[in-house]
């Protein structure tokens, strides 16, 4: 069972009918009790970075802190990312969760921003989460603010300069583009996330198909 | 690199989707679901649907195909019609869209727009632009709004900057001197639209051949192109249309 966390701002339709359609049974909550007691946890976001005080406000940013530590894997979907990093240019009094280090910062002057369309993923490190995934797989991005190259950016994509497009460490994933709107390599992605075992790596992933 | 999208659009009426010469004479072209799986299986990046007919009679078929469309697409979708209120948007979302584009209401009420970019994000909020030649100057275009058939007196350059600064995320500009006409698209309009804001420009109306998508992400500097009818029928493949983008090395998606 995946927990999809509401932080009552955005669209959680369409990750939840990702998740259904490669079988994975999904619930909806704002509720810190069942984040502490997730199982897996997805976090998508949309909108500014600021939205993170939402979530503590709600009790949320404290409950996802003790499950990540307790080792149940995260997925951070757009700015979801973002909220992984120490913080943001765009709300530099809000605080994000620091499972990297940095802060995330507005596209260079000399592109247009936002950053909306289908770029490449190229893998910068050996990961788990883009495994089965091909190399330069297209996928779709939506965003103004993008976070910085730290050891654990293993995705990257070029818009004005490289960033991390694709994050992990250990039980902790995340991706800027949206893997429910990235045709079958975002598919692919959330089923490496939903197989992640944290007791037992590496192990296989199902996969349907090969994957663009 | 970031790549130039192609995106097929849908015109539905009454649950079905509809093809016709300037809103007339519409002939059945199949279920939406079903085309909506089609395009984005055959290489479109992303998939509009957008209901002609839109009235309150409408809201539930409407709502109706559009959950039947998103259950099986994993590529952005986006739904338009008939949208006034933050309510309509957000039944919308509900049943799957990721976007939704608005017209007439932006308008009217200029404040819809910054009130669903706040609830769901500018992401997910397109402002569709008709827009009609009124002078000789090449970028002198008037908005015009209730399909195409009420004047409203704005400059269509002035409004497009007027919805980013409200919170629009991308804008879909149709030129209506070309739409129908499949002679190609109005690159002097998209080119000054997609230089005066940041947010991606949309091109749509007079896309006839593939050259003409060559021409509006080159002369046009559009971000993205729209067509209906080519793509209907079998006038036009998506995957022989990128190919033609890849060959004027304009990068796209593909093979995906």
């Amino acid at each position: 069972m995946i927990t999809i966390i509401d932080y009552r701002a955005g669209n959680l339709a369409s990750v939840q009918k990702a998740l259904a359609h490669i079988g994975e049974q999904s619930v909806v909550t704002d509720d810190p009790h069942s984040v502490r007691k997730a199982e897996r946890i997805v976090l998508p976001g949309v909108g500014h970075f600021a939205a993170m005080q939402r979530l503590d406000d709600l009790g949320l940013k404290s409950a996802i802190r003790d499950a990540i530590a307790r080792g149940v894997p995260f997925l951070g979907i757009c700015l979801g990312l973002q909220w992984l990093f120490e913080g943001s240019t765009e709300a530099p009094n809000v605080e994000g969760l620091g499972v990297f280090p940095g802060l995330c910062e507005r596209f260079p002057s000399s592109v247009k921003s936002p950053h909306v369309g289908w770029n490449r993923l190229r893998r910068r490190h050996f990961c788990y989460l883009l495994q089965r995934v091909n190399e330069g797989a297209f996928v779709y991005y939506t965003h103004s603010y993008r976070a910085p190259l730290v050891d654990g950016a293993v995705g990257i994509s070029t818009y004005g300069d490289t960033f991390a497009g694709a994050v992990e460490r250990a039980n902790v994933f995340g991706v800027q583009f949206h893997p429910e709107k990235s045709g079958d390599a975002g598919l692919q992605i959330l089923r490496n996330f939903c197989a992640y075992n944290p007791m037992c790596q590496p192990q296989a992933v199902p996969s349907s198909e090969g994957v663009a | 690199m970031l790549t130039k999208r192609i995106i097929a659009c849908l015109d539905v009426s009454h649950g079905r989707v509809v093809k016709g010469v300037n809103f007339v004479d519409l002939k059945d072209a199949g279920d939406p679901a079903e085309l909506a799986y089609r395009h984005a299986a055959s290489g479109s990046d992303e998939v509009v649907l957008l209901d002609i007919t839109a009235t309150h009679e409408q809201r539930g078929i409407l709502l109706d195909a559009v959950h039947r469309a998103a259950r099986e697409l994993f590529v952005p979708f986006t739904v338009g019609g008939g949208v006034r209120s933050l309510e309509n948007a957000a039944s919308l979302f509900d049943a799957g869209a990721d976007k939704i584009t608005i017209n007439s209401a932006a308008v009217t009420n200029p404040e819809l727009i910054t009130e669903i970019a706040e609830r769901f994000g500018s992401q997910a909020v397109v402002i569709a632009i008709d827009a009609k030649s009124r002078s000789s100057s090449p970028t002198d275009y008037e908005v015009y709004v209730t399909g195409g058939r009420k004047p409203t007196g704005r400059d269509a350059l002035a409004w497009a900057k007027e919805v980013e600064s409200r919170g629009a995320g991308e804008i879909m500009l149709t030129s209506m001197d070309r739409d129908g006409t499949q002679i190609g698209f109005d690159c002097p309009i998209t080119a000054a639209m997609a230089q005066s804001v940041s947010i991606p420009v949309i091109a749509s109306g007079g896309a006839g051949n593939a050259g003409h998508f060559v021409e509006v992400f080159t002369e046009g500097h559009a971000d993205a192109a729209l067509a209906a009818s080519i793509f209907h029928y079998g006038i036009a493949n998506v995957g022989e249309l990128k190919q033609t983008l890849l060959a004027a090395n304009i990068p796209v998606r593909w093979p995906c």
